[in-house]
């Protein structure tokens, strides 16, 4: 099995260790993994904040780093570590494509990013669904509690995808999170735009958090766990945000820091 | 000020002051927690709820398609029994309507069943300005009107209040409004809903007019159905002799076995029964019983221009049923009042920048009061894709376009003040589009990390106030990727 790591601009900038855990999690499952440099975002800022037309190339972008691979079979999927982005190509994607036909442009967009959309997976989903395993053989003697990003949830359905993988790693003692499945607070933009009530949102998870007395608050979305990992250093919480995909690709040789 | 509201700043401003105010929050997390979680039960007791779902769906959408057959087909109905329908394009049409037809039987007062259609014309003020007083009998809607208050919520409008401040309305306002209430009234709720109904019967009893709304109207026979859990709207219903039912148009359904469907996903989503306790259906009139003179009062007021929009028109398919406001996260920290209209909560923020437009400033900052979450659209029993409509109309705050104002296709200039968000767009938008760009960009936000600080000027400020900025990484990760060959050359 080949993949093609589409690891965000998000992750990119501001969290490679999520890209090197991520890496290092399927190399030792045995997939080859490329990550094709030419890849930058796939537009769910500009699509979100109401710039769809300005989304649009940045999809086609997408499509034209991703696609030839997936054509030649040099890839058999694409696989990303975060629950949004995996959303706005799978949901969004072929939105996009109808809206232009609606508009009178015609099945150019729709027809570039056909291919891409199906076999785009968030890592969860693809280690669970497309490889079967739920132990990927990681070690993390942490507490740790879950938060089901919104995408994640209800946008791709991830279910207990992460919980089945969570519960089979060695050492890690899992703390249910109160009120699990209600927004963070993040909504890209809306924590600017919104700030007063992203902020108390964004408390009222943290305080959640903290009462589990875990010491790792895990999702599979950086970007939430940016707002999440902000507030928590500002409210001078004992908690540390890790990505999912860093508690996975730890093992007892090679623990996460 | 209650009714009205003209002129509310936008979104982000009075949702300032709500999140700060911690009763009030305490309240509505309360009130929302409980019933999100009773709905939830009451829901999965069917099998079929998402066949329910589908049909609500589907009948709402295929309604909607023939709007103007159904309608027709109402307006013969409701004749042939007896009844008068009246037409009105906007809110003013609508209003004088009223007024006329309540001059018309010589009376200055009317008693009321909740209607949110008549609250979106602003009939009470309406009315108040030509000297008839409407009494609000729905136990709710009394609080607010005593309270000279607005609503907050579409089926709780006083959901804002705790059992305090009812006593203290009631014991201070009941007496200019009718009968006073008890003395040495208490706040316990058997004393409280006793005062309520001794206040409200004198009225039903003297009461010659009726103002109604309705949840939905039967085009086939020309009945007019209320939802209701009191009692309070059928003796509205019921004892005045002149009845005036005042609706939108999208409120139709073309037969009765649709009703089958909105009963049973209405009630369970709303208040979380299984059957509400109340269903009153009217058809225009019959001798020696209910009302003499039965009229339906139309009203369009921006309907037919979100039927116009392919994205948007799905709000229409709304049932009223609250459901929304009780998961959205920031309904419970903003209240309803932030939304400036009374469709406040997630189905408000799409609603009424459509009926209204988006050119006022609340109605322009409405599509960005939603973090995108995606709760409002899994519990939506005509599941209207509430984020996609956001979404849609952000794109019409940012970059304008085509919509279609009082029948005629207009084209909307961007808004103001999106400027500088525009052109960070665009600018990311080319970065992204060249990758040896970002690259770059990375490069000089690490070589610089050192310097970034914790709190930043600018439109970060309303970010950095609350939560500190991750720390810029040493190296991105295409530069490690490059460097080690995907981390095959050792190298962590
Ligand atoms: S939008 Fe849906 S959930 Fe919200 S009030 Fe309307 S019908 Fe109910």
């Amino acid at each position: 099995m080949r993949v093609a790591l589409f690891l965000t601009c998000v992750n990119d900038t501001l969290y490679p260790d999520t890209g090197r855990a991520v890496v290092k999690l399927l190399t030792r499952l045995g997939v080859d993994v490329d990550f094709p440099a030419a890849q930058t975002c796939c537009g769910q800022p500009h699509y979100n904040t109401g710039y769809r037309r300005q989304a649009e190339p940045l999809a086609r972008h997408y499509s034209d780093v991703f696609g030839p691979g997936l054509a030649s079979g040099d890839y058999d999927a694409i696989i990303t570590p975060s629950g949004s982005c995996a959303a706005m190509v799978r949901e969004l994607y072929p939105r996009m494509g109808e809206r232009a036909r609606a508009e009178g442009r015609g099945d150019r967009l729709a027809t570039t990013l056909a291919p891409v959309i199906p076999k785009t997976y968030e890592l969860t989903e693809f280690l669970v669904d497309v490889l079967k395993v739920t132990d990927v053989g990681a070690s993390y003697p942490h507490k740790v509690t879950y938060h089901p990003t919104c995408h994640g949830l209800r946008s791709l359905g991830l279910g207990d995808r992460p919980l089945q993988l969570l519960r089979a790693v060695k050492g890690l003692e899992l703390a249910e999170l109160p009120g699990a499945q209600e927004c963070c607070g993040f909504g890209g933009t809306f924590a600017v735009k919104n700030s007063d009530v992203s902020s108390a949102m964004g408390a009222d998870k943290v305080r959640n958090a903290e009462s589990t007395g875990a010491d790792v608050l895990c999702a599979a979305d950086n970007s939430c766990l940016m707002h999440i990992g902000g507030t928590m250093s500002r409210l001078k919480v004992g908690m540390r945000p890790v990505h999912i995909a860093e508690i996975l690709a730890s093992t007892e040789e090679e623990p996460h820091v | 000020m209650s009714g009205t509201f003209v002129g509310m700043p936008a979104f982000p401003k009075a949702a300032h002051d709500a999140v700060r105010n911690t009763t009030l929050r305490a309240n509505l997390k309360h009130a929302t927690h409980t019933i999100r979680d009773k709905r939830a039960r009451a829901v999965a007791e069917l099998d079929d709820w998402a066949a329910l779902r589908e049909a609500g769906k589907q009948i709402k959408d295929h309604t909607l398609r023939h709007l103007d057959h159904y309608l027709v087909q109402l307006e013969e109905s409701v004749t042939a029994a007896g009844g008068t329908v009246h037409w009105a394009r906007d809110a003013d049409e609508a209003n004088r309507i009223v007024t006329r037809l309540v001059r018309e039987t010589g009376e200055s007062e009317v008693v009321k069943v909740k209607s949110m259609a008549t609250q979106e014309i602003g009939l009470n003020e309406h009315l108040e300005a030509e000297g008839i007083r409407a009494y609000e009998t729905d136990l709710a809607e009394l609080i607010v009107q005593l309270g000279d208050d607005r609503p907050s919520h579409i089926l709780v409008p006083a959901i804002h209040r705790n059992r305090g401040e009812i006593r203290d309305i009631f014991a201070q306002e009941m007496g200019r409004w009718g009968r006073p209430a008890p003395e040495g009234l208490t706040d316990t709720p058997a004393e409280l809903a006793e005062a309520a109904r001794l206040h409200l019967r004198e009225k039903f009893l003297r009461a010659k007019v009726g103002v109604s709304g309705a949840n939905f109207m039967v085009a086939e026979t020309g009945t007019l159905v209320v939802v209701e859990s009191e009692g309070n709207g059928r003796m509205c219903l019921t004892l005045p002799e002149t009845l005036i039912s005042v609706v939108g148009i999208e409120k139709i359904v073309p037969t009765w076995q649709d009703l089958e469907v909105f009963l049973q996903t209405l009630p369970r989503s709303s208040t979380a029964e299984r059957m509400n306790p109340y269903t009153s259906t009217w058809t225009g009139t019959t001798d020696g019983d209910g009302p003499r003179t039965f009229h339906l009062v139309l009203i369009d007021n921006g309907r037919t221009d979100t039927l116009a929009d392919e994205v948007g028109r799905q709000a229409l398919r709304c049932i009223r049923c609250s459901a929304c406001l009780n998961v959205c996260p920031v309904y419970e920290r903003a209240g309803g009042h932030a939304y400036g209209s009374v469709y406040p909560g997630p189905i408000g923020a799409i609603l009424s920048p459509q009926l209204r437009g988006t050119a006022s400033e609340i109605d322009a900052s409405l599509p960005y009061a939603s973090s995108l979450c995606g709760a409002c659209y899994e519990v939506c029993p005509v599941a209207i894709d509430i984020p996609e409509v956001l979404v849609h109309l952000r794109e019409r705050v940012v970059e304008g376009g085509e919509v279609t104002l009082r029948g005629t296709k207009v084209t909307l200039k961007p808004a103001k003040g999106h400027a500088a968000e525009r052109a960070a767009m665009r600018a990311a938008r080319w970065a992204f589009t060249h990758p040896a760009v970002l690259a770059t960009g990375q490069r000089m936000a690490s070589r610089t990390r050192r310097f970034h600080p914790r709190t930043v000027p600018g439109p970060g400020r309303a970010w950095t106030a609350t939560r500190d900025l991750p720390q810029v990484p040493a190296e991105s990760f295409r530069d490690w990727w490059q460097r080690t060959d995907g981390g095959k050359e050792g190298q962590k």
